[in-house]
């Protein structure tokens, strides 16, 4: 029960901060969508940070160490560390120059114009919200199991179950409506604002919360006097497959480094990096980026090697599923308080994902398409209105879709990313090569989906002959060379096919318009 | 991009790919094992990385060009009054 009070006062706090929030609106679409671009360098770190870090970063990052051991650290989080900053550099910066001087909210916007091509528009909008659909599903999805494994117990008479794991918690249709009217409520009432600044309190709360259960759970495991030497004493129980990466492809581990490129073609981080007061604001989330994710993912990962070793009690056994390795560890080995304030981390990190994702598809639901074709007059309180009315209706759409539980969504994850980082190349091109040109673009575009397709069918098949969605997660390319096969992750197709037609194609068709140059390149 | 930046992120990559660490199960402060040891440095050297970025190769024109923004609108703001 006292998970559940802490639950239900982490939320509370954020609705207060939403309503907070909203009473610095000023009453614009501009302030509603972009904050006015008036987000400086902490709260623009803390936003871009909460969101790229999804309940991923805590749950996701602890299960795969506990399968793959620690090369998780390098395949996932210090590759991130390199490559988000990248572009948060090299595409962030000047988008957000682009953004202020000709008055984008959405990507989609910057490529109409860039491009001189409506159609792009008309392409890119479907991919888009079909890629961050799944995305948003899995954290509705994650937040229900997570409220019904922590609030177990609580509520015996009123839901119980055949498992004692989830017995008397709150059912995850449950958990999962109770989220998303806490995140549409302060979306709805603060925008991006308040969004920000949900994103950075809740940034705070589970790097915060992280650190705390690291210690704890080593202190309870260890069981010596102090905390070294509990560390030493876990750290030599680790076998040598989950210290070391005997058994990872390192072609895999190198192919895995253009997944985190994805950030770039993220349309939720497009519309975080406009929201920047100036450019100078991105200095410290360009920076401190690397340093934020190691932070957070080396307790997780140092977590879930540990888990893997004789230290852990005997009873209860181990959860089956990776993910939910760090729930147990932390309801069996850290009590209820720490429990009820660790989920609250755990909901703040799918929290700070689902907001800004939530807030895009209503930003472009309105620009893209209501405010592009059919209503190009609507004022601002218009505006604002249709944002709001998008809003309830994708938070609607994906908690029904959630109710459904797809058995695959979560083995589609690296596939939303692949389909992202496959796109990077357009992104990358429309700001730094003057000769791309509308047909390559959409060659770019074209040949994404066919690779992704075709990969994504294959992996499909896989799973359907399996019985089970794990070949869908674990899909990789084999190539055989001089007798030795090389795994390699798909993402590497997808993106060299995108990139190779986008070259291709826009060699061989007319240039850009010379204005249309003038405007986005310096003579 | 300077080149002296392109060869810091190349050179960064690079690392990333630490074959020379990939069997080694040592641990560093008796804890940590040298593989994960090794990225938390990467890391922190990405940090290094884009500190020097941002101080280097920071464009210049988008300072300027949102100096002059903020500066016409104050001007605007002030008209308007």
């Amino acid at each position: 029960m006292i998970q559940f009070w802490i639950i239900s006062g982490y939320l509370s706090l954020l609705l207060l901060l939403g309503l907070f929030a909203s009473r610095l609106f000023r009453g614009t679409s501009s302030d509603y969508m972009l904050a006015s671009h008036s987000i400086g360098p902490f709260l623009l770190l803390m936003s871009l940070f909460g969101t790229t870090m999804t309940a991923f970063a805590l749950v996701g990052s602890t299960g795969e160490a506990f399968k793959e051991g620690i090369g998780v650290y390098g395949m996932l989080a210090s590759s991130s560390g390199i490559i988000h900053s990248l572009c948060f550099f090299l595409l962030g910066v000047k988008l957000w120059g682009f953004g202020k001087r000709y008055g984008y909210r959405t990507q989609i916007q910057f490529f109409r114009d860039r491009l001189d091509s409506d159609g792009i528009g008309l392409l890119l909008f479907p991919i888009l919200v079909g890629l961050v659909i799944p995305y948003l599903l899995i954290g509705v999805i994650s937040s229900g199991v997570v409220m019904q494994t922590m609030t177990a117990g609580a509520f015996p008479d009123l839901f119980p179950t055949e498992t004692i794991a989830t017995s008397g918690g709150l059912p995850p249709w449950l958990g999962s409506l109770m989220i998303c009217l806490v995140v549409l409520t302060y979306v709805f009432f603060g925008g991006m604002r308040g969004t920000a600044w949900a994103n950075a309190f809740q940034t705070v709360v589970f790097m915060v919360l992280g650190i705390v259960t690291f210690g704890v759970i080593a202190n309870k495991l260890g069981g010596q006097e102090n905390l070294w030497e509990n560390l030493r004493l876990l750290g030599e129980a680790v076998s040598e497959n989950k210290a070391a990466r005997g058994d990872m492809s390192k072609t895999k581990f190198f192919t895995y480094l253009l997944v985190p490129l994805s950030v770039g073609m993220f349309p939720h981080l497009f519309q975080h990096w406009l929201t920047a007061k100036s450019a100078g604001s991105f200095k410290l989330p360009v920076v401190a980026h690397p340093i934020f994710i190691m932070i957070v993912w080396v307790p997780c990962v140092l977590i879930g090697v540990w888990a893997t070793t004789g230290l852990l009690p005997a009873k209860p056994p181990l959860p089956g599923n990776p993910n939910a390795i760090l729930p147990f560890l932390v309801k069996t080995q850290a009590g209820p308080v720490l429990g009820g304030f660790l989920t609250a981390g755990i909901l703040a990190a799918i929290m700070s994902s689902l907001d800004s994702q939530f807030l895009c598809l209503g930003t472009m639901f309105t620009n893209d398409i209501v405010g592009h074709y059919f209503r190009r007059d609507a004022n601002d309180q218009s505006q604002i209105k249709l944002a709001r009315g998008f809003i309830i209706g994708v938070v609607a759409v994906t908690y029904v879709l959630s109710l459904f539980k797809p058995p695959s969504v979560f083995a589609l994850g690296v596939w939303c990313f692949s389909g992202f980082s496959a796109l990077f190349p357009l992104a990358f091109a429309a700001l730094y090569w003057r000769r791309l040109t509308k047909w390559g673009a959409y060659a770019a575009v074209l040949a994404t989906i066919a690779a992704w397709g075709y990969f994504f069918s294959d992996a499909v098949g896989r799973a359907i002959t399996a019985g089970n969605p794990g070949p869908i997660r674990t899909y990789t390319l084999d190539l055989t060379l001089g007798g030795e096969t090389y795994e390699v992750m798909p993402v590497a197709a997808i993106f060299l096919a995108s990139l190779v037609a986008m070259i291709g194609v826009s060699l061989v068709t007319r240039p850009p318009k010379q204005e249309t140059l003038q405007k986005f390149f310096a003579p | 991009m300077p080149r002296s930046l392109f060869a810091m992120i190349l050179t960064l990559l690079v690392l990333h790919q630490d074959n020379w660490f990939w069997t080694d199960d040592r641990l560093v402060f008796g804890f940590m094992p040298i593989g994960l040891f090794y990225h938390a440095c990467i890391s922190i050297a990405a940090s290094c990385v884009w500190f020097y970025a941002v101080i280097q190769c920071w464009p210049a024109d988008l300072e300027t060009s949102n100096l002059e923004s903020e500066t016409e609108a104050k001007v605007t703001e002030g008209g308007a009054s």
